[in-house]
């Protein structure tokens, strides 16, 4: 099944008529197009990045229902690229904010707010009543369970997805074409790949793949226009480069193969491993840390941020040693002294501890808990938080 | 003249920012052994504990994936170009104590 090819179409007003005149002028949209988007009701998961492009030009483009999933808040820090928010949404729902820009840009699209975390409880509940998904969500357990949850109910899954400079796009889903997981089985283990909330992300690059999704959708309903399903459209935004590369349907997927191992949804928290026990490290606070400094003891502070990240604020006595060269630093440090290591929010830092006990480090290591901006935000308000 | 290997923005901060680098190999398996000799902290994310290419990293000679194609085993010949294409999720970090 494909958009709403099945659907008795409604009429349109002559406003309607008039606000949609530019698609109707195009012989590929025309009327029964544009009766086709009205008719249509999309999901988008995640109010963020993606959603942001993908709830204005949908609506824009007159989609007759959207609905949006998102149980987040604005922050602060959203608004370098998720542009359907501003600033007096700060702290608001993301998923109402998003609804009340939509009704302002097109107060004749039905929106319907979903402001949950999608759960492999509730997803084909909140999924069923739509013709269309896209995936604009920012973890793998979701990725999973969007995929898997849109294979059986056969329903198209518009997806994108971003990590700093560069962009994947394309349709999972189609009638006879791959899904997610023909292409990637499975997700890499928790804390090898570093997140956009620490590796960062190019305000635009989610503005450009969100539109590519949107594009996506709409001709999806529109119909008879050929697909991103089975190619997979890399964006490097840094080389401006477009790169496009063929997804075989896998005859042995574990979902979407010939003889599916997988039937309902599963724990997508355990599938991705962030179930598995991580092995403990020893933590120690910002105002703990403070005080030992104080007290004149000796510790050697590493800093595992990156040498860019260390401009936005240098730690004081801290020696750098970046996250990616770690298991190289064993010589450099004293084990009779303990070593306090830090970064962003105290993820990698963890992660480093880890790899060292592993090389076989003997001296006793303790994680800033929270990182600097633990630091910033209870011993030295002087410092950005970031 | 060698194999060129494209690295996407997620495993350059493992090859010293490089975009792109060059190796030797008369198998696509070879190529980034070579690959991975030179750049000793990628390699833990291209193969898993047993040496197999890790799931989350596909790698295309052309536009084909080599799991599609001979897989390690599979022929390259001087002047292709291999492209890493990892799994990218974006967002927030994943950890259990920050879900919903």
């Amino acid at each position: 099944m494909s958009g709403t090819g099945d659907k008795i179409l409604a009429s349109m007003t002559n406003e309607e008529i008039s606000r949609y005149s530019r698609h109707l002028l195009l012989p590929e949209v025309g009327m029964e197009g544009q009766k086709r988007l009205k008719a249509a009701k999309v999901l988008i998961i995640g109010a963020g990045g993606l959603g942001s492009p993908l709830g204005l030009y949908l609506a824009a483009a007159g989609v007759g229902a959207l609905g949006i999933v998102d149980f987040d808040v604005v922050e602060e820090s959203n608004l370098q690229r998720q542009i359907i928010h501003g600033v007096k949404d700060l702290n608001r729902p993301k998923a109402f904010s998003a609804r009340d820009r939509i009704r302002d840009l097109n107060p004749r699209v039905e929106v319907a707010v979903h402001n949950v975390g999608l759960t492999s409880e509730n997803a084909l509940d909140i999924l069923h009543k739509y013709d269309v998904v896209v995936d604009g969500t920012d973890n793998y357990q979701t990725r999973y369970l969007v995929n898997d949850a849109c294979v059986f109910l056969q329903i198209p899954n518009v997806y994108g997805s971003i990590f700093q400079f560069e962009g994947q796009a394309t349709v999972f889903g189609a009638e006879n074409g791959p899904c997610y997981r023909c292409l990637y089985p499975s997700p890499p283990p928790p804390g090898l790949v570093p997140s956009c909330a620490e590796g960062g992300v190019l305000g635009v690059l989610p503005g450009i793949i969100g539109c590519i999704q949107a594009c996506e959708v709409l001709k999806l309903i529109i119909g008879n226009a050929p697909s991103l399903a089975g190619r997979l459209l890399l964006f490097d935004a840094w080389r401006m480069k477009f790169r496009e590369f063929k997804i075989e349907k896998d005859p042995d997927c574990p979902v979407c193969g010939d003889n599916p191992s997988i039937e309902e949804l599963v724990d997508y928290e355990e599938f991705c491993g962030l179930k598995a026990e991580e092995e403990p490290v020893d933590n120690i606070s910002a105002r703990e840390l403070k005080a030992r400094l104080d007290r004149g003891e000796a510790v050697q502070i590493v800093d595992v941020r990156e040498a860019h990240e260390r401009e936005i604020f240098v730690f004081p006595g801290a020696m750098p040693v970046p996250f990616s060269r770690i298991t190289q630093s064993e010589n450099t440090l004293n084990p009779s002294v303990d070593a306090v290591f830090i970064c962003k929010v105290g993820k990698r830092s963890a992660h480093a501890i880890r790899a060292l006990r592993e090389v076989g480090y003997e001296g006793r290591m303790l994680n800033l808990e929270d990182g600097v901006n633990a630091w910033a935000r209870d011993v030295d308000p002087s410092l950005p938080i970031y | 003249m060698a194999v060129t290997i494209l690295i996407p923005t997620a495993l350059r901060a493992f090859t010293g920012r490089q975009s792109q680098a060059q190796a030797d190999g008369k198998t696509v398996g070879e190529v980034l052994k070579a690959f991975a000799d030179a750049n000793p902290d990628v390699r833990q994310h291209l193969y898993d504990e047993n040496g197999e290419l890790r799931s989350f990293v596909n790698v295309y000679i052309g536009d084909v994936n080599i799991r599609n194609a001979g897989g390690l085993g599979g022929p390259i010949e001087d002047g292709d170009t291999l492209t890493l294409v990892p799994a990218i999720a974006g967002g927030v970090v994943c950890e259990p104590e920050q879900k919903p």
